[in-house]
């Protein structure tokens, strides 16, 4: 399964991305627990706004990082689409 | 003393009050009353202290904390501190009004308990007339409202035979995720704990009924699975270890590192009517009483496991052997194995006692 370049994603209702002060660290709160995003998910996460399309996501994150857009394309399909099978995330 | 890491979890025990009655409740035998519970103001500053700490949830459960009314207010303080705020509730005090305020507070999640699928078994536990159909009735407001919500049953012998029916409502009900829990026995469940005790066929009956629907709802229906303990042969990580990750707060403000820890001898319980929850945290005796594993007795100072189960249970060691700082008795390599393997097969007479404030 991919994620269609157009789709538009957005936490569920019940999980959100959150930056942990005391312990320096991104985290993903859900129900009745918490998982900690590495730096990579974390800085995916960020642009998840529930406006901006993956494409643009994508876009994004390879001029930050100044690395090949199928690379960052390739990495992020991953993480969202094991996020989306876990309800975490919705197209 | 050694820097503890911050909590994760606050269970706030806002009440011991509610309307059911049920004889596995985990609130300790001596509730506390009204009059002893803290005021709004009081919880208010907790939520501050919990989220400046780096508390990250919030489990608001009681007894049934919609008896208090100020519970919209502390979810919405608990949410501006962007803590997660989950209600623990037997859903019998749901209604569109108290639903909406809830909702508007920004409450996070729902776990709604459930005493059986069968009315009258449901009854029998939760001696409320009536409360099943409240139950479903809150079940789906909450759905119609789109609030994350999760279906929790508690099992024993009387309604395990029945968890395939559990699991099925829960999907039909459109529950995001299910808890079937096997009776943990503390409190009033530890004084029914003959009459509660699963059969080990019938053990192994409900794991199989749970791997099987975990097969035919896959995704759509998060299963949580919690083991009862006397079967067993290994502890579980109570609380994922004595003042970890966990705090406990009573009615009242009592601090404790798990919710049956005022059982515990010969320490004095910190509360946060007179001391920060950060000191209370970090400093005193009673968070740092099985802290780590330096109290350890053997077996456990020997074990490779002593980091993984952090010796078990110290309420059900202390309840069962009468030496709070013993192996739990769940282990296999505890001496005192037998008192939980006697239990796990004792006889079933008897008549419930139900969960109730005590005549003084
Ligand atoms: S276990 Fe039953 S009696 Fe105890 S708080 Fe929950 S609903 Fe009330
Ligand atoms: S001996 Fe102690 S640490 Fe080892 S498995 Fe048993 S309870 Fe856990």
């Amino acid at each position: 399964m991919s994620v269609s370049e157009d789709s538009i994603l957005k936490f569920t209702r019940g999980h959100r991305l959150q930056h942990d002060r005391v312990r320096d660290v991104w985290l993903i709160q859900a129900p009745e627990k918490a998982f900690i995003a590495d730096p990579i998910a974390a800085a995916i996460l960020q642009l998840v706004d529930g406006a901006r399309p993956l494409s643009v996501l994508i876009d994004t994150l390879a001029e930050t990082y100044q690395a090949p857009r199928e690379t960052i394309a390739g990495d992020v399909q991953t993480l969202l689409t094991s996020l989306i099978e876990q309800k975490v995330l919705s197209a | 003393m050694s820097f503890a890491p911050p909590p994760m979890s606050l269970l706030a025990e806002l009440t011991h009050r509610c309307p059911l009655a049920c004889p596995y409740c985990s609130n300790p035998l001596a509730l506390d009353r009204r009059a002893a519970e803290m005021e709004t103001a009081d919880w208010l500053r907790v939520l501050d202290e919990a989220a400046s700490l780096g508390v990250l949830q919030v489990h608001f459960s009681g007894g049934e904390p919609m008896a208090r009314h100020d519970l919209p207010e502390l979810v919405r303080h608990a949410s501006k501190l962007n803590l997660y705020t989950n209600l623990i509730t037997s859903g019998v005090l749901i209604n569109d009004v108290t639903l909406e305020a809830l909702d508007t507070a920004g409450l996070d999640h729902i776990q709604l308990s459930f005493q059986d699928v069968d009315e009258a078994g449901a009854e029998r536990i939760g001696g409320l007339r009536g409360a099943q159909e409240k139950k479903l009735n809150a079940a789906r407001l909450i759905k119609a409202r789109g609030i994350p919500l999760t279906l929790n049953f508690v099992v024993h012998r009387e309604n395990v035979a029945r968890v395939p029916e559990m699991l099925d409502l829960a999907h039909e009900l459109g529950a995001g995720r299910v808890e079937i829990a096997h009776t943990q026995y503390y409190g009033w469940g530890l004084k029914n704990r003959d009459l509660l005790m699963p059969s080990a066929a019938q053990l192994e009956a409900s794991t199989e009924a749970v791997v099987k629907a975990r097969a035919r709802f896959g995704n759509s229906l998060a299963i949580d699975y919690v083991t009862p303990d006397y079967h067993a042969d290994q502890p579980k990580p109570c609380m994922g270890g004595w003042g970890q990750r966990f705090v406990n707060i009573t009615p009242s403000g009592k601090v404790l590192p798990c919710h049956a820890a005022e059982t515990i001898p010969n320490v004095v319980f910190p509360s946060v009517t007179t001391e920060s929850l950060g000191a209370i945290w970090q400093d005193s005796p009673l968070f740092n009483l099985f802290r780590g594993t330096d109290w350890m007795p053997e077996p456990c100072r020997s074990c490779s496991l002593k980091e993984v189960d952090w010796g078990g249970c110290r309420c059900q060691a202390l309840a069962l052997t009468g030496d709070a700082s013993a192996t739990d008795p769940v282990c296999a390599r505890s001496n005192q194995h037998a008192l939980v393997m006697e239990a796990a097969t004792a006889g079933h007479d008897g008549e419930f006692l139900y969960r109730r404030f005590r005549a003084i």
